[in-house]
């Protein structure tokens, strides 16, 4: 006999409601899976997003019983305990239809953070070694895994609160290149982190750091921030 | 650099408070072995520029702190815009202030 899953979907925009759906279980069968099967077996005008697959686009992140998640990654075995399944859009984003979120805003948060890498060379110079025991390669190594799934931004409450508020995906990156000693695009990142919305805007709830679905830790990128910034400040390379 | 210049008063302030408070406590702590009266408390303070010092200088911090982070907080929990945010707090923070030192003076002079 055949065991399905009581599985509810969000549908609809910023207006809607969760519609329900029973899918088959299947052995190690991930969120995405339930979502893809509702798809292409019972709705196929079922909205969502994915690409790989296997963890590495950042494509596929929905809240998943209330919890943002990458769904890929996601057994449902895992988030069920034997109960329902309940998918909705990411939070923090404006939702275009059923599980596809407006990513625009925190990819231009990514941009007003100056989370750019600036070249110091070009292709001419040449291949500069870097060490990689030097702390400050240690501590860009610990933050560069993110693969911008907006995960940390739907968990983040400074982010629901302060519609300003950079996110803690931007201010990662800007941590790591602040650590990259090929980079010079400081000064400039430097004012844009620490004018209002960047990183003195985190409360350190360490939502994103908790939710992270690549177990990078956002706060501590932020915290690394606040020093930096504060210390610029006291001698006077902050204006 | 407005944002990053509160962040700094708000924990600086806050640094200066910390020590205070557990000096208060101590003091508390101290005060209360051989009972508490009024009397007894004012005949510590009364004339102590020590304690009109350490009172007034808790007093000083506390009004900016709580007028940063009340601002914050309204801004983050209402739909209050920012200006709006900081004339209430700054309202409210004056008020600590004045109470506060009110206070101080009623205890050390």
């Amino acid at each position: 006999m055949t065991t399905t899953h009581k599985v509810s979907i969000w549908r609809g925009g910023a207006e809607g409601d969760y519609a329900h759906y029973d899918v088959p279980a299947r052995e190690s069968q991930t969120v995405l899976d339930v979502v893809t099967y509702v798809q292409r077996h019972l709705d196929p005008t079922l909205t969502y997003r994915f690409a790989c697959r296997v963890g590495m686009c950042g494509s596929c992140a929905m809240t998943v019983n209330g919890v943002p998640r990458w769904t890929c990654r996601t057994h449902v075995s895992k988030v069920t305990g034997g109960g329902e399944l309940k998918i909705g859009p990411l939070a923090n984003m404006p939702v275009i239809k059923d599980l596809a979120c407006d990513m625009t805003e925190f990819f231009e948060k990514w941009q007003k953070a100056q989370s750019r890498f600036i070249p110091t060379k070009t292709r001419k110079n040449p291949m500069e070694p870097i060490k990689p025991d030097t702390p400050a390669r240690v501590a860009a190594n610990a933050g560069i895994e993110c693969i911008n799934c907006g995960v940390c931004y739907a968990a983040c409450d400074t982010v629901r609160w302060n519609a300003d508020y950079l996110g803690p995906a931007a201010l990662n990156r800007a941590w790591t290149l602040a650590n990259d000693e090929r980079d010079g695009g400081w000064a400039d990142r430097l004012k844009a982190v620490s004018d209002h919305g960047g990183c003195h805007s985190c409360r350190s709830h360490q939502s994103c750091e908790a939710h992270c679905p690549n177990q990078l830790n956002p706060a501590a990128s932020i915290a690394g921030l606040k020093r930096l910034s504060t210390s610029a400040y006291l001698k006077g390379e902050l204006k | 650099m407005r944002a990053l210049r509160l962040y700094l008063v708000q924990r600086v302030t806050a640094a200066i408070m910390a020590p205070l408070v557990f000096l208060h406590l101590g003091l508390i702590l101290y005060a209360v072995q051989g009972g508490l009266s009024a009397g007894e408390i004012l005949s510590r303070t009364q004339g102590s520029f020590f304690w009109a010092f350490i009172y007034g200088l808790f007093v000083l911090c506390a009004s900016f702190h709580v007028s940063i982070g009340l601002t914050n907080i309204l801004q983050e929990w209402t739909s209050l815009k920012r200006i709006a945010a900081a004339n209430i707090a700054h309202t409210f923070g004056m008020g600590v202030m004045i109470l506060g030192f009110r206070a101080v003076y009623a205890v050390v002079f």
